[in-house]
């Protein structure tokens, strides 16, 4: 008889990381449902484009570099679902593709795959597109219901407060990236992974709150504020990805208040469009060092006050 | 007494982390059956914690059940004896289950079982009587630890010991031993644990249990009520939440008391003892008869098992004969294990021997056996939520890979107890506590290193 031999637990939870990406995927479905709506089928077109040059770019990578093959995790294609709803609707297909392949090649393969990547590649991609294609990054179309005398729209946070009504920005009638514009959609796919326990909401909430409690102190409205641009995006997909964002309870709330102060700060007082990408890449970086600040206390450890750690 | 000076815990206290893992309690209801169709067993003289014992019979003896084949001079170890009656067969060298070479008696049983007439009740006056008896009783945790009962119950003078615990959790999935335990021997539950309470000297009793066996749970608190079974009125059960591992025993302190021990210490500096149901129930069938710990009940379950259910069989049962007579194999067997599947050791033999600290034989087929593949970490986190000791496994199991002995000593390594929490609810299916072991292999050798520096100096 042949038995195999193995170090306990003998036991495996039937999560894996490709039913979690693919927990992701559904998340963001009202997102492009929206998307679909707003812009149309050219929408759809554009999220399948950069999903399929994502996973086959992957593909690629793992083949030259002699790897095993990790297209079915699904996460390369999560990344090219997110970078295609963080980008104008009418973009060229050049551009974007151009984008999937910066975001696996140079973000996450060059620096060993799933799980190794130090920044998010789908927003590190979205950033090298800002600043190489200024002008098509940010001319966003108009939505179907906007009427027709202008192609073009500016966003809410472009146009300035009161621009457009709360009902326009919670459901997403405004101009802006495919999948940011739809407050309501991104909200029901971030509630869907709360309560499908994929994510922590401590990210989102404390990103979001922090937000609200600088536009007040900044003299904003508030809900303008998290309501226009990538904040709930950001907050929902992209600061809560795992890889990028710190393990530790507490490190998450940090994380958050950083992504908060960084988001309304470079919104106010820069010349940039927005700052939720630069925001959460910055913090991206300081993930380890707020990880090691944060070192959970272990059972029964006594840690005196000032001790170092 | 005022019963409110006690503390009582209403609910359990609050503990950290866990997994849900299938409880697959499918032996619950199988009252244990007695098995001796056994031609052979083999005693191994390593079967606890601590010394080895040296054989003290030879080739051709004759010897009787309960007769001592095995003792060792040490304080940390306990004798083994003779599970059958008949004759040495021979004395050979093993290698355990846990990769320990043993030497082991190997007996013919001539199917009688006769008793050694040299046992009697043991005569117990005094604590030293007591101790003394329970080392002879061969006892040791019967959890699944196999630390020698008698050194744990030989609290120091210093330790003021106020609360006697006792493990009926059962957390491990299939394993249901503790649970008919109860439901078969509740008297000699009862009798044990005032045997050991007296002695300790304790206030209090909690016998904490999973909530998933409401009959021994309602069997249990009928009984603590009852004048009859407490006298005293010092015992309560406590029904503890379903959750893998409940019964690690600084998680069962912290869930009955509220208590933590502190990092390196141990469970009586914080006043309390923890025994398993089996072990005290044991304590009283000793003191009752003299018969030494020559049986143990086991759970046989797994999908590759024909007939699963409960047996008690003499230990040194090799593991082949005991499937054999639970109908053998449904299907071909991939995996064995012995004890559960958290924490279970695989057997890389069937010819094994059944050990005293065995609560459960598990055979699965070729489908459940076969290994996770291990991706990379993504850095989800659950494994932090998941275990009970607070610790970051990630971290520690990279460390271990990376060799990096300052990080290891920083995250508190030698803290994880080896649960399997992490890894069973890893997404990317690594092998997060098999690293971990290694890094805790890292933390010994560099410790052993120091001192050996040290003496050098």
């Amino acid at each position: 008889m042949k038995l195999f031999v193995s170090s306990s637990p003998h036991l495996r939870s039937k999560k894996t990381t490709t039913g979690i990406m693919l927990d992701v995927i559904i998340a963001l479905m009202p997102a492009l449902v929206m998307a679909v709506v707003y812009f149309g089928f050219k929408a759809l077109l554009l999220a399948f484009i950069c999903v399929s040059s994502c996973v086959l770019t992957e593909y690629i990578c793992r083949k030259v570099m002699k790897r095993q093959n990790t297209i079915s995790d699904l996460s390369a294609a999560v990344t090219g679902l997110l970078l295609a709803l963080n980008l104008p609707a009418d973009i060229s297909p050049f551009i974007a593709v151009f984008g999937c392949i910066v975001a696996i090649v140079v973000v996450k393969q060059m620096f060993g795959g799933i799980g190794y990547n130090f920044v998010n590649p789908a927003l590190a991609a979205r950033v090298v597109l800002m600043v190489s294609f200024p002008t098509a990054m940010t001319t966003w179309t108009n939505t179907r219901f906007m009427g027709v005398d202008a192609v073009t729209s500016a966003t809410p946070l472009a146009a300035g407060e009161g621009a457009y009504s709360y009902l326009d920005l919670f459901l997403g009638n405004i101009g802006g990236s495919m999948g940011e514009v739809c407050t309501l959609a991104i909200l029901l796919g971030g509630i869907y992974l709360v309560v499908r326990r994929i994510i922590s909401p401590i990210i989102p909430v404390v990103y979001l709150g922090t937000a609200a409690i600088m536009s007040l102190i900044l003299g904003l409205d508030p809900l303008y504020q998290l309501m226009s641009g990538g904040i709930m995006l950001g907050a929902v997909f992209m600061a809560t990805d795992y890889v990028t964002s710190p393990i530790t309870k507490w490190g998450k709330v940090i994380f958050g208040v950083g992504l908060g102060v960084l988001t309304m700060l470079i919104r106010t007082y820069s010349n940039l469009p927005e700052g939720v990408s630069f925001a959460i890449l910055l913090m991206n970086i300081l993930v380890p060092h707020i990880e090691n600040l944060t070192k959970p206390k272990s059972f029964g450890e006594s840690r005196k006050k000032g001790e170092k750690v | 007494m005022n019963r409110e000076e006690l503390n009582f815990p209403k609910k359990p206290f609050f503990t950290r982390g866990g997994a849900k893992v299938p409880h697959r309690k499918n032996t619950a209801n199988c009252e244990s059956v007695v098995l001796t169709d056994i031609p052979e067993v083999m005693i191994p003289m390593s079967q606890h914690i601590g010394a080895h014992c040296k054989p003290v019979v030879a080739k051709g003896d004759k010897v009787y059940v309960g007769t001592v084949v095995g003792d060792s001079d040490a304080f940390v170890s306990a004798p083994v004896h003779s599970s059958v009656s008949g004759e040495v067969k021979d004395i050979i060298y093993i290698t355990l289950p846990n990769g320990v070479v043993s030497e082991t008696v190997v007996i013919t049983s001539d199917g009688l079982f006769e008793k050694d007439p040299a046992i009697k009740p043991p005569v117990v006056e005094n604590k030293a009587d007591f101790l003394k008896a329970v080392r002879a009783s061969g006892l040791v945790g019967l959890g699944g630890a196999g630390f020698p009962a008698h050194v744990k119950l030989n609290v120091p003078a210093d330790k003021e010991i106020d609360t006697l615990l006792i493990n009926c959790a059962e957390c491990e999935p299939y394993i249901t031993t503790d649970h008919r335990e109860v439901l078969e021997n509740s008297w000699n539950v009862f009798s044990g644990i005032y045997a050991v309470k007296d002695i300790l000297g304790v206030k209090r009793v909690i016998i904490g249990i999973e909530k998933n066996k409401p009959d021994a749970i309602k069997l249990l608190k009928e009984m603590a009520d009852n004048q009859k079974y407490d006298p005293d009125d010092v015992i309560r059960v406590l029904p503890l939440k379903s959750s893998y591992p409940q019964g690690a025993e600084k998680v069962l302190i912290k869930a009955c008391t509220g208590r933590v021990v502190p990092t390196g210490k141990l469970p009586s500096d914080v006043g309390c003892v923890v025994m398993n149901v089996a072990s005290v129930s044991f304590v009283a069938e000793y003191l009752k008869t003299g018969m030494p710990l020559v049986r143990k009940r086991l759970t046989v379950d797994g999908s590759a098992i024909k007939n699963p259910q409960n047996v008690i069989v003499p230990i040194g049962t090799p593991v082949n004969r005991l499937i054999e007579l639970c109908g053998g194999y449904k299907e071909e067997c991939g995996k064995l294990l012995m004890g559960g599947p958290m924490m279970g050791i695989a057997l890389f033999e069937d010819t094994a021997p059944v050990l005293k600290q065995n609560n459960a034989i598990l055979a699965f087929n070729k489908k459940e056996a076969s290994t996770a593949k291990g991706g990379s970490c993504i850095r989800c986190g659950k494994c932090i939520d998941a275990c009970p000791m607070g610790l970051v496994p990630t971290k520690i199991a990279l460390a271990a890979k990376k060799n990096q002995v300052d990080v290891l000593k920083e995250y508190n390594t030698m803290t994880c107890m080896e649960c399997g929490c992490c890894t069973v609810t890893c997404p990317a299916q690594r092998y997060i506590v098999q690293s971990i072991r290694l890094g805790k292999a890292i933390l010994r050798e560099e410790a052993r290193k120091e001192k050996g520096a040290e003496v050098k100096k």
